[in-house]
């Protein structure tokens, strides 16, 4: 029965699938999966250099530049440790930092702006006055404020990532809420004696999916980019732990000697949060119906 | 499982009116500017049991407000509203929500009217969890068939559905909950012409067999004619005329409704006839 | 004014305004958490006689209402209390590092504009095809790049190997360059791809095509015509980056020791003087707060409709 429905499909569907979207999601889903393979992967394989100290090959170049040796494909630092094992295992926790901090500004953004959206009323006024505050605010002297006063962790990294992010998803599925509560079948669930907490659970998120996923991933690029900056000035990640932030600060002062320390992961961050960035857009023109008639 | 048709389980007398909508005045205010603006303005109907009433007016004239105010789904406003004998003024949030599978709306736009992300069998599903009891009654594919649907549209989401099908699930949605109203707002006017007439017919065949009263919100004046004994003409929020159909059109004394009279297609033919 | 206008910019007032008061008092909260300054003024090892005179004299012994009151009046006078640090007065030492910050946030703007706003026409005139997809491509490049480690770059290349410009501090026009080429890169990105989207949605306008079928020439469409609907969305980013980029250019600061504000910042966060990072917070607050209301205040005077 399944089957001979779908080959009655009338052609309102057809036209509806936009089929570009969709591939240029998948062309860029797959150098991503790819990179996180990577980073996740290759230690395992045991093909990394060791990632020890060597005070006789210091500040040793990459392998395909003059200088350089296949032993150490991206060059050695300062205490003649491998950037190439390095930036592996920075790029591990840099991707975490990207998911883990976008999480946790989407979560409450999402929560918050569903909650003012849908009840309205004082909620929405409360809510609004603080999405406009943070909105109204240079995040980074909010950053920089609470790590002056708690010191520079990983909680408190995700806590400055949620604090920074959660208000432009807030917004954003706030004015998505606004349209879809104002659609009928709304009204014809709570004829249909729907309770408001189902509406929301069962309906409303469900049909803001598409909007959250694309928000979440243009939230991962802030992330990174949020924390690679952090990391930079001392006050993200810090040793013993490294991400491509913390390998930039390195890199800093070794610029003038050993610069591809500080090459390598930038680059790594610009390509990552491009791609993202490119895969985020697309997602949310995809379910932007504003957007996909154009 | 009872029967095509069953009869109510009558809670209240059956010459208790459905509805009755006492002086009803709903304003919105402009959030950003402020300005009130008055979409319904003292107005009054009641509706008995069975009976069939439109609501005719031009686009913002306030039937919709009307009849979301009357059901309880939309802006309150001020003036007393009783539903099957329940003043929604005094009526507590538990109670609201028992009492109001008791009046079903088929909206204007049917495929605003189904959630996008639910397949009619899921959306089925739902309301039968939602009200076990009151659905229990029909099967999926019978109430389909009630509505003249095949078996093969319970798999479909709602943008895989041409607006007729979409509308005749909605008027299944409806029927299922066995209401004792239906306000149908506009059922017809987001549809092509060709499948208008089945739809309308389903309507008053579903308000024969149930036994529920209809309310039918609509700008046209044919639809009106043709389903309904009973018209109250919307003229800027306020009823500018009430009766019988017969009598309204006929003999019309309000000049608005006149000119709504005039403005009907075929009107000269009709008159001349 | 109309009675609607009125009410309008009261809402947008009265919503700055709390967000203001939000920033001060997140400010002062984080300011009362952070420890004990007299431990950071005396040391750890200094006798309890000597701490309780000090919080005394730094008013700390009073209820924190009576603090907070204090502290909201010091903000509204101008006087953002004590660095911990450099014992002067924290107004004075932001006063002295702003001109730096300003001139760098000035010139990367300009550069940012003077770029920005020809690749996104550039994008919206040709709609579609190559010349859209590498400047919408470079645009979105520039919003993805740690802009710190583009200065990081441009030192290794012009003034490492090349030789070219000097890498840091400040004093003559060559050490403005390359901060100032860093600093544009992000508010550029934005610029272009701002100014491609109200570019290419005004020109898909029916008046547009009307304009061409009265046969006025393309670029005068496009300037005359499409671009004034761009300007609006510029000048506020231009405005709002302004202000972001005024208390956010620390890590550009770092990279070339400008002796901007964000290295005052940065100084003080290592130091732990609070009553520094508070006073830099409230700062940067108050001007972006300011140049918001300033947005405003120009879109309402622009265009009687607003939205």
């Amino acid at each position: 029965m399944r089957a001979v429905s779908h080959l009655q499909l009338d052609p309102v569907s057809v036209r509806r699938a936009s089929r570009r979207p969709r591939t240029s999601v998948f062309w860029l889903s797959l150098p991503l999966a790819v990179t996180v393979g990577l980073v996740f992967l290759l230690p395992l394989t045991g093909l990394l250099p060791d990632a020890g100290q060597n005070l006789d090959a210091t500040r040793q170049p990459p392998g395909f530049l003059d200088g350089g040796a296949w032993a150490h494909p991206l060059g050695t630092d300062k205490l003649g440790q491998d950037v190439l094992t390095q930036f592996v295992s920075a790029g591990r926790l840099t991707i975490v930092i990207g998911l883990v901090g976008a999480l946790v500004a989407i979560v409450p953004g999402t929560l918050l702006g569903v909650l003012a959206g849908y009840f309205r009323g004082w909620v929405d006024r409360v809510i609004s006055v603080l999405i406009n505050a943070q909105l109204a605010l240079p995040f980074i002297l909010v950053a920089l404020a609470i790590i002056a006063n708690r010191g520079s962790s990983l909680p408190v990294l995700f806590l400055v990532l949620a604090l920074t992010g959660w208000a432009v998803c807030a917004r954003v599925t706030r004015s998505a809420t606004l349209a879809v509560r104002e659609r009928q079948f709304v009204f014809g669930l709570r004829a249909a004696g729907a309770s408001e907490t189902r509406i929301v659970l069962r309906h409303i998120l469900p049909n803001l999916a598409g909007t959250i996923v694309a928000l979440g991933t243009l939230q991962v690029g802030t992330a990174i980019l949020v924390e690679s900056a952090l990391s930079f000035l001392g006050l993200g990640v810090v040793p013993p732990r490294a991400s491509w932030g913390s390998m930039l600060a390195s890199g800093q002062d070794e610029l003038s000697q050993a610069w591809w320390i500080a090459f390598f992961p930038g680059l790594a961050i610009t390509l990552l949060v491009l791609l993202v960035n490119l895969l985020g857009d697309a997602l949310l023109t995809h379910h932007d119906p504003r957007k996909r008639r154009r | 499982m009872r029967g095509a048709g069953a009869p109510h389980p009558r809670t209240s007398e059956p010459e208790n009116p459905v509805l009755v909508v006492g002086d009803l005045v709903v304003e919105h205010r402009n959030r950003s500017t402020g300005e009130v603006f008055r979409a319904v303005d003292h107005v009054s109907l009641s509706i008995a049991p069975g009976a069939s009433v439109a609501v005719v007016g031009e686009s913002g004239s306030g039937k919709t407000t009307l009849a979301m105010a009357a059901t309880g789904l939309g802006a309150r406003g001020t003036g007393d509203i009783r539903l099957l004998g329940h003043s929604l003024s005094t009526i507590g949030r538990r109670e609201l929500r028992r009492l109001r599978p008791e009046v079903q709306v088929v909206f204007q736009d049917p495929h605003g009217s189904l959630d996008p992300r639910q397949s009619v069998r899921s959306g089925l599903r739902e309301l039968r969890a939602l009200q076990p009891r009151r659905t229990s009654w029909i099967e999926d594919a019978e109430l389909l068939g009630r509505v003249r649907l095949a078996p093969e549209i319970l798999d479909r989401y709602p943008h895989q559905l041409s607006g007729g099908q979409a509308q005749r699930v909605c008027i299944a949605r409806a029927l299922l909950m066995r209401p004792r109203l239906i306000v149908a707002d506009e059922p017809t006017s987001g549809l092509d012409v060709s499948v208008q007439a089945d739809v309308l017919a389903l309507l008053q065949e579903i308000r024969a067999s149930t036994g529920a009263a209809l309310l039918m919100i609509s700008h046209d004046l044919a639809v009106v004619r043709s389903l309904c004994a009973e018209v109250h003409v919307m003229y800027r929020g306020q009823v500018v005329e009430a009766g019988p159909c017969e009598q309204v059109f006929v003999a019309p004394v309000h000049e608005y409704t006149r000119e709504l009279l005039a403005a009907m297609p075929g009107a000269r033919w009709r008159s001349r006839r | 004014m109309k009675a609607s206008t009125v009410r309008r910019v009261g809402g947008r007032l009265a919503s700055l305004f709390a967000s203001l008061l939000i920033a001060l008092s997140l400010a002062f909260v984080l300011g009362r958490l952070s420890g004990d300054p007299t431990t950071t003024i005396l040391g750890p090892m200094a006798p309890p006689e000597q701490r309780a005179a000090l919080r005394h004299e730094l008013g700390l012994d009073l209820p924190l209402v009576v603090q907070y009151l204090d502290y909201l009046k010091g903000v509204l006078t101008g006087d953002l209390g004590q660095s911990l640090q450099f014992y002067q007065s924290n107004t004075s030492m932001i006063a002295d590092r702003l001109p730096y910050t300003l001139q760098l946030v000035a010139a990367g703007m300009s550069l940012a504009l003077l770029v920005g706003v020809p690749l996104g026409v550039l994008a919206a005139t040709r709609e579609g095809t190559r010349w859209d997809r590498a400047a919408s491509t470079l645009a979105l490049l520039g919003q993805s790049v740690p802009v710190f480690w583009f200065g990081m770059m441009l030192v290794v290349l012009f003034a490492v190997k090349l030789g070219w410009l000097p890498a840091g501090q400040s004093g003559t026009p060559k050490h403005l360059v390359l901060p100032a080429l860093t600093m544009s890169v992000y508010p550029m990105a934005h610029i272009a791809r701002l100014t491609r989207a109200s570019m290419s949605e005004a020109l898909a306008e029916p008046y547009i095509d009307s304009a061409r079928a009265r046969g006025i020439a393309g670029w005068r469409i496009v300037w005359r015509h499409a671009f004034k609907n761009a300007m609006m969305p510029i000048l506020t980013i231009v405005v709002l980056q302004t202000g972001i980029l005024l208390s956010g250019a620390v890590a550009v600061e770092y990279v070339y020791s400008w002796p901007g504000l964000g290295q005052l910042a940065l100084q003080a966060i290592q130091f732990r003087d609070f009553p520094l990072v508070q006073a830099i917070v409230v700062f940067g607050a108050l001007v972006f707060v300011l140049l918001n209301l300033l947005v405003d205040l120009v879109h309402s005077i622009v265009d009687p409709r607003v939205r």
